[in-house]
């Protein structure tokens, strides 16, 4: 799968985007932030304060918890300041 | 129609092309977006905005197509900007056209709310004392929350 990370989050992770396989035990949209979270600390410390990493699943954004396939596009922002 | 793209526009011009012999059309309502020089207390140098390429124009579009269900719209335009912008430069325009007035008051007002919120860009600032990510606003939250239900 391809995860993508926008604006400070990119800065914290270091980097814009990743192609990943499915880690083991991770099949969730928030699993796999914890997952990632635990590699990264810049991204660990976003991930665990409350509001503050918005997501997208293949494009859209979602609130509630989704599951996961080896297609899927995730990507991990701040929430949005355009217009 | 939507579009996202680095250039600037004119917001003249596609005020006239999206109205051009059209005779359904009553009214035209058009917000523009500038870079301001100021944001409170810190003199802005230039901003860069990031999007998220792809979801940007889903986004964008899904916005308008719901504007188009919630009031009667003859023709729309959103057209949002990326990349380095300084002081005075447009980064986004918003235009609708309805028969009446009201409806095109709302759904530009509406449209604008939503974005702010839902389409993906990110505005880094520069300033004297370096680049600062523009946080969101609470009051751009309740803004969009008057439209839900």
């Amino acid at each position: 799968m391809r995860v993508l990370y926008f604006a400070w989050l990119r800065y914290r992770t270091g980097k814009a985007s990743e192609d990943l396989a499915l880690p083991e035990g991770v099949t969730t949209v928030r699993q796999l932030g914890a997952w990632i979270a635990e590699r990264s600390p810049g991204f660990k410390e976003a991930w665990e304060s409350e509001g503050v990493v918005r997501i997208a699943v293949n494009q859209r954004h979602i609130t509630d918890d989704v599951a996961l396939g080896p297609d899927d596009e995730v990507a991990f922002f701040p929430p949005v300041t355009g217009g | 129609m939507i579009r996202v793209q680095r250039e600037p526009f004119d917001a003249g011009s596609e005020l006239r092309a999206l109205t051009a012999k059209r005779t359904d059309i009553g009214a035209v309502v058009s917000f523009q977006g500038n870079v301001r020089a100021e944001q409170g207390d810190r003199a802005v140098r230039a901003m860069t905005l990031e999007h998220y390429p792809g979801m940007t124009e889903g986004e964008l579009a899904r916005l308008e197509a719901e504007a188009q269900a919630r009031w009667p719209i003859q023709a729309s335009l959103i057209v949002h900007r990326y990349g380095r912008l300084e002081p005075g430069e447009p980064i986004v325009l918003c235009i609708v056209a309805s028969a009446h007035r009201e409806p095109a008051f709302e759904a530009c007002s509406f449209l604008m709310d939503w974005l702010k919120t839902r389409a993906p860009f990110w505005k880094l600032e520069e300033t004297a004392d370096g680049e600062r990510w523009v946080e969101a606003k609470a009051s751009d939250d309740e803004a969009a929350a008057r439209w839900r239900g």
